[in-house]
Formats: structure tokens, sequence, C-alpha cells
């Protein structure tokens, strides 16, 4: 049986070699995909964080997610028109620098993960579910009825926005640019599970109350860390307007939550390339699935249901080493 | 005028109240009794819905058509406690919140697949078609003031239910310790299925009545199923007084919200302006009272702590 770290090098492999495939065969369809992927990739590995490390079982993520989005959409909607979007406290009209706007991204979406888990990290359970699922609807709502910005038809953007020297157009380059956010990503993941901090929020999953007994302020730890994963699944937003060149009130719906939980829960819970898997397994089944009939979900869901009764614990757990001593 | 425009709305705030607490009190009793997150509980709403279209579109009698909404929800509820549910009691809340969820696509595409996509509609009775004068110059829509009265008059069932019988009692414990009803020889699993089912059958009504108002159609239960949920939450998970006050709660400010925050706003604003900014926060207030009431009580009004 393959263990799972060579597994993950084969992934990263596929994720450097499908998309140059559809280059050369000039299938850019596939680039797309294998693009949609990562992204959505991106924003389970952020979700992971908080929901396979350290239990926080947030079902809103879509509001950074969709935060992310619009701020990307935004910002370029208005470089473009040349609008000024406000004069106070500064003049601003925009930007569609990516160099711009991902810092811009990343500060609010742990702007508002601060926010929603000051809220909300003072509640457990059940309750943390719903509260982190009404505040991700909050903004859905928002979005809605905000006329501003296309409420319910969305926003266009006409352009990719763009990075120096590069022509962010290009869909193999584009690419890369995901891919590059997503090794990043991996990177810190990795460097935060193994750190000492990582060490405080895994055994918060296992018990909280011992690790506040060791004198831990489990409540700042938890607030970090769903800070950190809800500005991680942000930059996947932003990623995302900018693939699509659209973003509408949809990516910010609780289907989305449930969507980037379900990559997590496919690839298999606290692994770290289990989102990416689950992402990729998501987007197959929807092309070959979408491609026989238009109830796929229907069929997603069936799936899902057997997974969960019956197989628990993701896609990744096939490649797992087993040791003598586990069942 | 305005007075008359605000009575107007309160009322339309209860009637959207009382069906958020049909929706909420069965989500309330099958977290309270056994421990279940139900996500699909929405989808109760829309079979219930898709039960009573059917039955009105074959029969023409719409009281045949909630009844076919009560039953239709129950029948589907304690199929598929039976088959899917009863597995994940004993699971944590995130396998529970991903299996209803997984629920909710396949009800959503199976419904979709037997009736199609197009929305159905649902007629009122001739009797309850037209407006009722309630006080000298407030005249009022009949079938709301009716599924106001349903909303009351199942609220008081549902509390001699609890509080008068035998099924009541047994709810009640079950609420306090599983293992103890278990042990007295109660069959437990009996009991979660009966529950499950009465918690069905009042959303799949809620569902029919509020789809006479509106179209049936797929999807249609998820909105106000995240409703429900922000009730449970302001009124505290398993308490059944909780729902009731927080749906009416939550029903009175959203509709009063969305109508009346941009008037009020056009005070210090331009009308252009403050109907835009209104409308959006006013889709926004049941949110920030939850929040406010979580700040202040983590529990909910009346959820134990």
């Amino acid at each position: 049986m393959i263990i799972e770290k060579v597994f993950n090098k084969w992934i990263l492999l596929f994720l450097f070699t499908i998309p140059v495939f559809g280059f050369v065969f000039e299938e850019p369809y596939y680039i797309t995909l294998t693009t949609k992927v990562v992204i959505l990739g991106i924003a389970g590995i952020g979700l992971n964080l908080a929901l396979g490390y350290c239990g926080l079982i947030s079902f809103g993520h879509a509001a950074f997610f969709g935060l992310g989005g619009y701020v990307t959409g935004i910002l370029s909607f208005h470089a473009f028109n040349s609008e000024l979007m406000f004069s106070w406290p500064f003049v601003s009209s925009g930007s569609s620098d990516m160099l711009v706007i991902w810092p811009i991204v990343i500060l609010s979406s742990a702007f508002l993960a601060l926010i929603i888990g000051l809220l909300s990290l003072r509640t457990t359970g059940v309750y943390f579910i719903m509260i982190t699922l009404a505040f991700a609807q909050m903004l859905y709502f928002f979005a809605i009825s905000w006329p501003n910005y296309g409420g319910e038809d969305g926003l266009s953007i006409y352009m990719r926005n763009s990075l120096p020297i590069v022509n962010t157009m290009d869909p193999l380059t584009f690419y890369f640019i995901c891919l590059f956010w997503l090794l990043v990503v991996i990177f810190i993941s990795a460097k935060l599970i193994n750190s000492s901090f990582g060490m405080a929020f895994q055994a918060i999953k296992q018990n909280e109350e011992r690790v506040k007994s060791v004198g831990i302020e489990t409540f700042k730890v938890k607030l970090l860390v769903f800070i950190i994963s809800g500005t991680i699944t942000g930059l996947a937003g932003s990623l995302y307007t900018d693939l699509n060149r659209f973003i509408s009130p949809s990516v910010l719906n609780w289907q989305m939550s449930g969507e980037i939980m379900i990559f997590v829960i496919l690839g298999g819970i606290a692994r770290l390339y289990g989102p990416i898997v689950g992402a990729a397994f998501f987007i197959v089944l929807e092309q070959t699935l979408g491609g026989y009939t238009e109830n796929w979900q229907f069929w997603l869901g069936l799936i899902l249901i057997l997974e969960i009764l019956y197989v628990r614990t993701g896609i990744l757990s096939l490649f797992e080493k087993k040791f003598k001593y586990e069942k | 005028m305005t007075s008359i425009l605000f009575f107007e709305q309160l009322l339309n705030g209860i009637q959207f109240g009382t069906m958020l607490f049909l929706m909420s009190a069965g989500l309330t009793l099958i977290f309270g009794v056994m421990g279940l997150i139900n996500l699909a509980h929405g989808s109760f709403y829309m079979i219930g819905a898709f039960s009573a279209a059917l039955i009105a579109s074959l029969t023409g009698s719409f009281w045949l058509a909630l009844l076919a909404s009560l039953s239709g929800a129950a029948i589907a509820g304690v199929l598929i406690e039976i088959f899917i549910i009863r597995r994940l009691y004993r699971r944590d809340h995130l396998d529970q919140v991903l299996a209803t969820f997984a629920l909710i696509l396949l009800l959503s595409e199976g419904v979709r697949w037997c009736f199609g996509a197009f929305p159905l509609y649902l007629d009122i009775p001739e009797n309850l078609n037209g407006t009722l004068p309630i006080l000298d110059d407030i005249i009022y829509s009949k079938y709301r003031l009716f599924i106001i009265f349903m909303g009351l008059l199942i609220a008081a069932g549902l509390y001699i239910l609890i509080t008068k019988t035998r099924l009541g009692v047994r709810i009640r414990a079950g609420q306090n310790d599983r293992q103890m009803i278990s042990a007295l020889g109660i069959d437990i699993s009996k009991l979660y299925t009966i529950v499950f089912a009465l918690g069905a059958s009042l959303a799949g009504l809620a569902g029919a009545m509020i789809g006479a108002i509106q179209s049936v159609e797929v999807g249609m239960g998820e909105p106000i199923l995240i409703l429900a949920f922000v009730v449970i939450v302001i009124g505290g998970i398993g308490s059944i007084k909780g729902a009731l006050i927080g749906s009416i709660l939550v029903g009175v400010t959203d509709t009063i919200g969305r109508i009346f925050l941009p008037e009020f706003l056009k005070v210090f604003m331009e009308p252009a302006s403050a109907t835009s900014v209104g409308s959006s926060i006013g889709s926004m207030l049941i949110y920030i009272l939850m929040a406010l009431i979580l700040i202040i009580k983590p529990s909910g009004l009346f959820g134990k702590t």
C-alpha cells in the first residue's frame, strides 16, 4: 500500500503536469478545471485548519470566500471604470493590480474573521455551527440587496487583474499563479501544524479543558486559528473571481460553505493535502456525472451519505500507512 | 396612515413568525431529544408543499391538501429516520451536518426529478379568499389570519402534548436523560422516530400553508431553514418556549425592519441612498439581533448553560 506522503508527492506532480498537457494538446478547458481545483483546494486548506485541526466546525466559510471575491471584484470594477471608490479618509479609485489587491483581500478577510470569530467563538458545539452559518447568510443577503455592485445579478470584471511582467490573461500563467499560492498555503499550514502553536490548537480539538489547565488561553488560540483559516479562504475567493472574471452573491451562499466543507471531508479531515483531493474529486464528479444527467447532485448526495455512514475517513485514508496496532 | 401600515406589517410579521415557529419547534425538539442537528429539515417543508400541491391538483380540495402535507412529510420523515438519520445520533455534529447537507442535495434533486423545475401553485380556498375588517379602518387578508390562527392552535397543541400527555413526559425525559429512559424500558428508537416524524410533519404543514401564498418550488425550504436556525439560537436550543418567542421576534423584526428602516433613514439621508442602505441593513437586522442576544447570553434566551 502506498503511504500518504508518497501519494502527496504524486498529487503535486499531477498538479504540475496536467495543465501543461492541457497546453500542449490545446485543451485549455482542462487548464481551467485544474485551476478551479487548485483554488477550491486553497479554500479547503483554509477551512481544514479550523475544522480539521482545531475542531472549529465553521459552516460559514463562504463568508470569507465571498468577501475575498467581492473585494477583488469591487476594486477592479472601480479601476476599470475609473470611478472614485471613496474619498475619505483618503482618495481611492480601486486597483487592478494583484499585488495591491492581495494585501487588501488578506487584511479584509482577516478583519472579518476577527469580528465573526470574536462573536461566535463565545459559543461552542451546535451554536457555533449555526452562528457561523448565520453570519455568512447575513453577508449573502447584504450582497443581494446592495444595488451598487450588481446585487443579485453579480458583478463582471472585464479584464483579469494584472501582475507586473507576466500576462495573467494567459490560462497557463494564471494557473501557475494559483499553484504558487497553493504551495505557499501548504507550506504555511505545514509549518503551523508542526509549531508549538499548532500543537496547542490540535490539542484543543482533543480536549479543551486540559489545554486550559496547562495555562494556555484557548480563546486566543482558537481566534488566531480562525483568523488564519478565514484569511486563506478569502485569498482563494480573490483568485476565484479572477478566474471567472465574475462575482455574484451565490459564492456567499450557504451551499458554498457546505461545498468547502465537502472538499475537506471527502479528501480526509485534518490531512494537509486532503482538501485538494476532495476538490479534485468533486470537480471530476461534477464534470462526469454532469455530462450524463442534470441531476448529478442527487448522486453527489448519495455518495456523500454513503461516505459519511460507512467510510468516514476520506479518500486519503486509503493511502495511509497502517500500523499493526491500529484496527 | 403609517399607523395602519405599521399594524398591517405587525400582523404580517406575526404571521411569518408563526410559520417560523412550526419549523423551529420541530428543529429544536429533534435537537433537544436526539441531539441531532438536522439541516434537512427544510426539505420536509418542501416535501409538505409538494405533497399538498399534488393532492390539490388531483382532488381540488385545499383541506385534503393540508392533510396530505402533514402525512406526506411525516411518511418521508419516518423513512428517512429509519434508513439514514438513526445512524447519526451517536456521531459528532460534523457528521450530522454533512450527512443532512447531503440529504438536502438528494431530496431537492429527487423532487426536481419527479415534479420538474417549474414552480407549482396552490390555491387558497374560496372561503379564505379576500379580506376581513379587523378594526374600524383596518382590513387584513383572511388567509393570513387563518395562518396565524393555525400557528397559535398548533403552539397550544404542542404545549398540551408536551406537558399533559404520556408521550410528552417521555419526550421531556428524553431531553433530560436519554440513557435513563431507555433503562426504564421505553422503546427509545420508536420514540425517536415519532419525534422526528412529528417535527417533519410540522415543517410540511408550514410548507403547504406558505406555498399557497408564494410558490411551491425546489429549494423553497432552505431560506426558511436558516431563519429557523436563527430562531432557535436566539430562543435557546432545545426550548419550545424559546422557539415560540424567538419566532415571533424574528418574524416581526424582519418584516418591520425591511419596511420601516428605509423610511426611518430618510429622515437623515437623501431618499435614494436611504432606500438602498435601509433595505440592505433591513435584511441583516435579524442577524444583528442574534449577535446582540449572543453577546448578552451565549446560550440563547431560554437555553440551558
